[in-house]
């Protein structure tokens, strides 16, 4: 996982409000070519609110992001996708209206990639929980993105799906594709993350390494979701 | 947009049992409601028993009434079903074989001829909800006052004649003899010529010139009788005439009704699903990320939903067409109140589309709002109070059915202007369409 110092993602200053509910509190970060940022947090964090207003779906009400919004691929939470068509069908109404220049051959790589040309012609509706998220990150993957947003990309997977899912992932940002992915499995932000942001109450309360949370918390060499439950459990959350 | 229409058709091709229910229910509603606004049970059928003898007559001044043929008029609304006996036609009452029982007794002619007590017919019906009890009554009790009026005004007619006998004389047939009637006229000229021969200034010519000026006046006040016994024959005519709305027949007001449900379920249901869909599959948000902008992908749907409808309804006019005379001369004006209508229907759909999570929230609401704008739409004025009529009135105006109903009724029966309707049914759709694009704020 090489990264380099080209920041092809940055935010400053976000803030979401909800009416008097605050979801964003002037959260900033930043991420350079084919790195891999962690958002993790406990539940209603922001972290779906932060993603949501990088993949340009939300305006923030104050703060900007920097990042050509034509080359962001977003993979939301829940499948995006029609259950009535094909995965074929799927994938190529999305390359066309990404209008990809050739949507037939994209839409063949992107079978060949997450490994459905057997299940190319069936209806995404009969498909497996893990299946679906597969086509799911298939279409944010179309136009090629610089940028790929995961939003819990493997919560619906089973462990080998998973693994699988993060070779993928994985190879995408050696391909220098910067990858920001929110997750609530602590160890998938400890393995394959360069740097996690960690937000608390719509706060960023760290950014760094992981080792650097573990240094920070006094837990190294301890288990990592331990020592994330330890770091907010000091930070008062 | 040509690629998301594409997959909104595919979408729809692969849902054949919802496009079935979908084109099916409104239609069959539409030609139900049709059909119970145009015909009631048309003819019902009615037990009847006659008492009378077969050609039983009245005789009145000499001339005689068969009331057989007189009480054939009874059946213009009504099915007879003839049974030999009174307590037949009770029995075929009770048993529910028929609406009600009408019947003729043996002594109606006798009562008729004797003057002193009218005639009187019994009429048994079941009055297990009030609607039945009500058109029961309704429809036999017109039929025997249009009997009785009928009877009326011939008895006016044989009471003239008898009035011109005996101002102008003539002949008179009587128990198969003639006799000839002196009448005034020729009294009063008789008398006249018979006075001239008495001395001016006797006593006989004076009274008998008393004589003469009675018979004169009284022909000429018989004179008048014509028409005092013409209004006693219909002392109430009916002038009516109409201040609004055009001549459209029942039947044809229902072919425009059934084409405006038709169309107006269609269209909801279709713009208000297809837009849920896209929320129900999170593919809204994925979408609008620079892929298609709001407006268009709410053209698309309107533009879809449209589209069916319109054929829907064509097909629909084309298939009534087959048993109600519609002007086909007239098919580009329909073409122009369906859409018109159709893309108001659209643009509401839209907005309820947007309302919604779910495309089962999204139809359950469309039902919910559809039914009483119709039904809204069909209040008559004077039938509520003129308040109520006109909360009424301008809630029916917020919404495309009432201008879409009287569009299709302007295109298809040439009932009033269609240009109104047309600009009312662009404004509910800038409108709806409006309030739609507002609503997808909150979509993602």
């Amino acid at each position: 996982m090489e990264t380099t110092t080209e920041t092809t993602l940055s935010a400053r200053g976000l803030v979401k409000r909800y009416g008097d509910r605050v979801a964003l509190r002037g959260v900033s970060l930043s991420a350079g070519r084919g790195e891999l940022v962690a958002v993790i947090g406990p539940n209603g964090a922001g972290k779906t609110t932060l993603l949501s207003i990088l993949a340009g779906i939300q305006r923030p009400d104050e703060g900007t992001v920097e990042v050509a919004q034509d080359r962001v691929g977003w993979v939301p939470q829940q499948p995006a996708l029609y259950s009535k068509l094909t995965v074929r069908e799927n994938l190529t109404l999305f390359a066309r209206l990404e209008r990809c220049s050739d949507p037939r051959e994209t839409v063949e790589r992107m079978l060949d990639l997450t490994d459905l040309g057997g299940r190319a012609d069936d209806q995404v509706g009969v498909l497996s929980g893990g299946n679906r998220q597969r086509v799911n990150i298939a279409i944010g993957l179309l136009a090629d993105p610089e940028v790929l947003l995961l939003d819990e990309p493997s919560s619906a997977l089973d462990p080998r799906q998973r693994e699988r899912l993060w070779e993928f992932i994985l190879r995408l940002a050696g391909e220098g594709t910067t990858v920001a992915y929110a997750t609530h499995h602590i160890q998938e932000a400890d393995r394959y993350a360069n740097r996690l942001i960690v937000l608390a109450d719509g706060e960023r309360v760290f950014s760094g390494s992981p080792d650097e949370l573990e240094s920070a918390t006094g837990t190294t060499g301890l288990d990592f979701e331990h020592a994330f439950v330890e770091f907010l459990r000091q930070q008062g959350h | 947009m040509r690629w998301l229409l594409v997959k909104d058709l595919r979408i729809l091709q692969r849902s054949p049992l919802l496009v079935a229910l979908l084109v099916l229910y409104p239609v069959v509603i539409a030609v139900l409601i049709g059909f119970a606004l145009s015909r009631g049970p048309d003819k019902p059928e009615v037990a009847f028993y006659n008492g009378l003898s077969e050609g039983a007559t009245v005789e009145l001044g000499g001339e005689k009434i068969d009331l057989t043929e007189q009480g054939s008029r009874l059946f213009d609304e009504i099915d007879p079903v003839r049974v030999d006996s009174r307590e037949e036609a009770i029995q075929k009452v009770r048993e529910g074989d028929v609406l009600g029982a009408l019947i003729i007794p043996d002594d109606l002619a006798s009562n008729l001829q004797s003057t002193l007590k009218p005639g009187t017919v019994e009429v048994f019906y079941n009055a297990e909800d009030p609607a039945k009890k009500q058109f029961v009554e309704n429809t036999i009790e017109a039929q025997v006052q249009q009997a009785n009026a009928a009877l009326t005004k011939r008895i006016a007619v044989e009471a003239l004649d008898l009035l011109d006998l005996i101002s102008d004389g003539g002949s008179y047939s009587f128990l198969g003899r003639d006799f000839d009637v002196l009448g005034l006229r020729r009294a009063e000229r008789i008398l006249t010529e018979a006075g001239k021969e008495l001395p001016p200034g006797s006593a006989q010519r004076e009274k008998l010139k008393r004589v003469i000026d009675f018979a004169q006046l009284a022909r000429e006040n018989l004179a008048f009788s014509d028409d005092v016994l013409g209004v006693v024959g219909e002392p109430i005519r009916v002038n009516a005439k109409a201040l609004e709305g055009g001549s459209t027949s029942l039947n044809a007001f229902a072919v425009a009704l059934a084409a405006a449900v038709s169309l107006m379920f269609i269209t909801l249901l279709l713009a208000a699903g297809l837009l849920a869909v896209e929320r129900e599959e999170n593919a809204f948000a994925r979408l609008v990320r620079g892929l298609v902008s709001h407006t268009a992908l709410l053209a698309e749907k309107a533009g879809l939903a449209a589209l069916c409808s319109t054929a829907v309804c064509l097909l629909m006019l084309a298939g009534l067409g087959l048993f109600v005379d519609l002007d086909w001369g007239r098919l580009p004006l329909w073409l122009v109140a369906v859409v018109a209508g159709a893309l108001a229907f659209a643009a509401l759909g839209l907005a309820i589309g947007a309302l919604t999570r779910e495309v089962r929230a999204a139809s359950l609401l469309a039902f919910m709002l559809a039914l009483p704008l119709a039904f809204l739409a069909l209040v008559p004025s004077g039938a509520v109070a003129p308040t109520l009529f006109d909360v009424i009135r301008a809630v029916s105006a917020a919404f495309p059915f009432k201008p879409t109903l009287d569009a299709l009724d302007a295109a298809l029966n040439d009932a009033g202007g269609l240009a109104g309707p047309l600009v009312h049914l662009a404004v509910l759709a800038l409108v709806f369409g409006a309030l739609s694009r507002l609503g997808l704020r909150r979509f993602a």
